[in-house]
């Protein structure tokens, strides 16, 4: 059994977590190019040795952040998002798409 | 052994002939460098040398030929795809492998099998019938088939339905086969070898020479090689290779894990898959059980087998066949897969000119070997893509053109 130390429940077989993929800081989705977006989505370093991935605590429903190694498979650390991400990432939409889904909002009937 | 045996076997008049012809050292130019000698690149450096006539050919290994994925997969071959594009490309390939043993002089085992996928809720049948209808439409001999008809052609499957999934129906492919997934390799690599084409192996590209957007060349452990054009086919390395040329790819290294039984008289002649279950099991030439599942759940770069595996595997497959309780596991292995976002692979052009990939063949690679081989082989020689393989261009993710081959692996993503 594999253990991962989670830095919210202590050392959990890892069977509980799921990977959530290397991270990645995303551009700006109102600012930034089709090509910028697609590169973010669907590119990968998928790198060869230590890496830096979102990990999640399926039932505490607790993501954070692991570093491990993709050629020995060892976890070096695990740590909360909170010490890469002090500031929240507020995306804002461009005005006309913020107009459209407001109006579709109220529409149906849903709050904005 | 009978001693005329032995005596024929003596005579100089019947010397034992090498199977790949002692190969020249590594020279500084070829027309073609093939990066990875694996089934792909072994086939395309063979059908360029076949059809097109382009023998300067160097296929470079960092290990043996054929120790990568081509020794590592289930030897499945089948063409009962979901989307056109797959179905399309997955039938040539097994008109390919039909005719294989015969067009290389070289016994490939390529037996025709049958491919049971079994369904287990009423979503898996509608798939099932609407992959059946897709493959009918394309010309693939493929049908929906209920417990009655499962029960002639696997009599030893459990059909109970005093089980926690039991089997509704499935998606029947008469032409679903195994062959002897080195013998391709080797096949290719001797044919490819009597036309002309170098095999180095125990040579690890290190480097890509690139100027003005161009391949010019790669650095290896033996020194420059320049080169016309350059075919990377390396799958489970491709993110790494490609990252020597300077570009990024979609995809997420996995291994994939499978193991084989001891050998048991014949009693199991389809193929069978339960995309509910994780699991598909068939019955070799030499008697073994080869058995394999899901991908492993999170990306490393090493070949390790782990029991979590083997403990998901099995629990499912003795609701299949509950009598293989009593057996047990002869060997076990993993290979590096290479997972794209749609379970489609990635062939063609790159962003760098004269360099060619084949890569993301994921959980589908095997039985791609002879298509994915003569397309790439025709894309290099004519610089131009064909229209089978088009739609797997690279540039597809730029264009939100994914493809989505949900009938790509046998078992669930």
């Amino acid at each position: 059994m594999k253990i991962m130390p989670c830095p919210l429940n202590g050392p959990r077989n890892i069977s509980e977590f799921v990977c959530g993929g290397e991270v990645v800081i995303p551009p700006d989705p109102a600012r930034c190019s089709a090509a910028e977006w697609a590169d973010y989505v669907f590119m990968r370093d998928n790198v060869a040795g230590v890496v830096r991935e979102w990990w999640y605590h399926v039932a505490t429903a607790y993501w954070f952040i692991a570093e491990r190694d993709t050629v020995t498979d060892e976890i070096i650390r695990t740590y909360p998002a909170s010490e890469l991400f002090s500031k929240r990432v507020v995306f804002t939409a461009p005005e006309e798409a913020s107009e459209a889904g407001a109006s579709e909002a109220g529409a149906s009937g849903g709050k904005p | 052994m009978p001693f005329a045996l032995l005596k024929y076997g003596l005579k100089r008049e019947y010397p034992a002939e090498r199977h790949f012809p002692p190969q020249p050292e590594l020279k500084s130019t070829y027309d073609v460098v093939i990066i990875g000698g694996g089934g792909h690149g072994l086939a395309a450096a063979y059908y360029l040398a076949k059809d097109y006539g382009i023998t300067d050919v160097a296929v470079l290994d960092k290990g043996y030929l054929g120790g990568g994925n081509t020794a590592r997969n289930t030897a499945i071959i089948r063409a009962n795809y979901l989307t056109p594009e797959g179905v399309r490309f997955y039938a040539e390939s097994i008109a390919l492998f039909k005719e294989l043993s015969q067009e290389l002089d070289f016994n490939v085992l390529y037996s025709e099998r049958g491919h049971l996928t079994l369904a287990h809720t009423d979503a898996a049948v509608r798939t099932s019938r609407w992959r059946a209808e897709v493959n009918k439409h394309l010309g693939v001999d493929s049908e929906l088939i209920f417990p009655d008809q499962i029960r002639k052609l696997v009599p030893s499957l459990n059909l109970s339905e005093d089980v926690r999934y039991p089997i509704l129906g499935a998606l029947y492919h008469p032409p679903g086969a195994i062959a002897r997934h080195d013998a391709v390799a080797w096949g290719y690599a001797a044919a490819a070898a009597r036309r002309g084409v170098e095999l180095h192996q125990k040579v690890e590209v290190t480097g890509v020479l690139r100027a003005n957007g161009r391949a010019l060349g790669v650095e290896t452990t033996r020194g420059t090689v320049h080169c016309g054009r350059i075919l990377q086919a390396v799958s489970g390395s491709s993110s790494l290779v490609a990252a020597m040329a300077g570009f990024r790819l979609p995809i997420h290294t996995v291994p994939l894990q499978a193991c084989v039984s001891q050998p048991l008289k014949p009693f199991l002649d389809p193929i069978v898959v339960s995309g509910s279950l994780h699991t598909y099991i068939s019955q070799s030439a030499r008697g073994e059980l080869v058995m394999g599942g899901e991908t492993d759940p999170y990306g490393v770069y090493a070949d390790r087998s782990t029991l979590e595996f083997k403990e998901g595997l099995i629990a499912h497959m003795l609701e299949l066949f509950p009598f293989l309780a009593e057996i047990k596991v002869l060997r076990q292995w993993a290979g590096m897969v290479d997972m794209t976002p749609d379970f489609s692979p990635v062939m063609g052009k790159t962003p760098v000119e004269n360099y060619y990939i084949d890569a993301g063949w994921g959980t589908w690679g095997f039985k791609a070997t002879p298509v994915s081989g003569k397309r790439m082989a025709e894309t290099i020689a004519t610089g131009r893509v064909p229209e089978l393989i088009e739609r797997f261009r690279l540039g597809r993710f730029y264009e939100f053109k994914q493809i989505g081959e949900r009938g790509a692996a046998s078992v669930g993503h």
